[in-house]
């Protein structure tokens, strides 16, 4: 299953890459694998953005615009401000809320 | 097992002397930070309910486990330490997959988010880990300096960092917790199939209830609308014609709530297209057709109605079905946020477009128009 196409923000500094294998380690879709000593991008449709390559990338050679792949955490953030948060059941202005 | 000293221990997940143990515990271990519970590696019929309960209602908002150390089996200071959310039903999947071996369970204070979640969200964080390390004198427990944390904690934990603040080395374990034997036979090596996430009909199915319930929600006020709008005559509300002109209205409502909370979700891969606003709003055309063809409901003899049918039905079920981005394992923002960008100006023209031809309806029911 894919999402979206040419949509993901991941993208790769090959100069900076050392080829330790972090984030072909993290990746649970494996979209970075590594190849000749380098990491690379097997198919950026299947990123969903969850940041472990770029978190755990000690060269920063892999960034990510990291955020939630949920539409309520979006349409939250849109009404009430904040980030777009996976922690739904947390309380919002004083309200319990539950999404997902 | 050993004799509780009788001094209070301040640290968490370390025993405490006024609180009965948790049901799921069976005594506790000695270690030089004091005694730590044992935690069952099976599952009672109460854990089971408990987690059934979780599926279906709010019930997981509240459902955690005191973050801390656990022990399972007889570990000693050579054994391997798992981190875990303080989500109880992730802290109960990671005890269960135990089963046999003997380790320690690093709890972390997640507020009761579930690994994956809360390390998006960053409290399953290098942070937190740090901290747990220090509290829970895990230094001091185990000789090694090893830390296993699920993979899809990734998100939240510099692995690097944790290393060098606190010398233990983080080992990525597998993305499911019942690989957690193989990976330990494998020398902590995660084959690549362990390494990705899947999102089978049974995982869809599990997770549709909660998408169900919360879209249930709004169906009061829907009625309500519905009802007064067929039941709204010049002489007062007349309960009959609430009734009867707004019983299919009602029907395709809870179809739309179907279509896009059950069947898109179930049918998600069979489904064309890849935007989850368009597989909705196909699986909820597909619905108002079908009714419409099988039990040709009065209202399809009305223009105006039939276009509100087909108009706020299917949108409906595209909205609902959207809800679903934040249930999968591979939607991403950027992708949600192209499908808001286009779908929320569509789902306002479909609410308008509703309400103004259900007006005109009303009118030439009345002989206005």
């Amino acid at each position: 299953m894919k999402y979206l196409a040419n949509v993901a923000t991941l993208t790769l500094n090959k100069d900076k890459c050392t080829g330790c294998g972090n984030c072909a380690e993290v990746c649970p879709h494996a979209v970075l694998e590594i190849q000749d000593k380098k990491a690379f991008i097997t198919d950026p449709d299947r990123c969903m953005e969850c940041g472990a390559c770029q978190t755990n990338c000690p060269f920063e050679a892999v960034g990510v615009d990291k955020g939630v792949g949920c539409a309520a955490a979006l349409i939250n953030s849109m009404i009430y401000g904040g980030e777009p948060s996976c922690d739904c059941s947390a309380p919002q202005e004083g309200k319990a809320k539950s999404c997902c | 097992m050993t004799t509780i000293p009788l001094k209070l221990k301040s640290e968490a997940g370390l025993l405490k002397l006024n609180e009965p143990a948790p049901i799921w515990t069976t005594g506790s271990v000695a270690t030089p930070a004091g005694p730590v519970y044992k935690a069952l590696t099976s599952l009672s019929p109460q854990d089971c309910r408990e987690h059934f309960r979780c599926r279906i209602s709010a019930y997981r908002d509240n459902f955690i486990v005191e973050p801390g150390i656990y022990a399972v089996g007889s570990p000693d200071e050579n054994s391997e330490v798992f981190a875990s959310a303080n989500y109880k039903y992730s802290f109960d999947l990671l005890r269960q997959s135990l089963d046999g071996l003997n380790g320690w369970i690093l709890v972390l204070d997640t507020k009761g988010i579930n690994v994956w979640c809360a390390a998006g969200k960053g409290s399953f964080g290098t942070v937190e880990l740090i901290k747990k390390i220090s509290d829970c004198k895990l230094a001091s427990i185990v000789s090694h300096r090893r830390i296993i944390v699920p993979q899809l904690g990734a998100p939240g934990i510099c692995s690097y960092l944790v290393t060098k603040k606190t010398g233990f080395k983080v080992y990525y374990g597998p993305v499911y917790a019942k690989n957690i034997p193989a990976y330990l036979e494998a020398d902590r090596k995660a084959s690549p199939e362990m390494r990705t996430v899947q999102f089978t009909i049974k995982d869809r199915l599990i997770l549709t209830p909660m998408e169900i319930i919360p879209a249930m929600k709004n169906y009061p006020l829907f009625a309500l609308i519905i009802l007064l709008s067929f039941g709204l005559q010049p002489s007062g509300i007349i309960f009959r014609d609430a009734f009867y002109g707004g019983f299919h209205f009602l029907v395709l409502g809870m179809l739309a709530v179907v279509s896009g909370a059950f069947i898109t979700p179930l049918l998600l891969p069979a489904i064309p297209f890849r935007s989850f606003a368009i597989k909705g709003w196909l699986a909820g055309i597909s619905t108002v057709f079908a009714y419409h063809k099988i039990f040709a409901p009065s209202i399809f003899t009305s223009l105006p109605l039939s276009v509100v049918a087909y108009i706020f039905f299917p949108a409906a079920s595209s909205y609902i079905a959207l809800q679903f981005t934040g249930s999968t394992t591979f939607t991403g923002m950027s992708g949600v946020k192209k499908e808001l960008k286009y779908g929320i100006p569509a789902y306002m023209t479909a609410v308008v477009i509703s309400l103004i031809l259900l007006s005109a309806y009303k009118l030439m029911e009345w002989r206005l128009l």
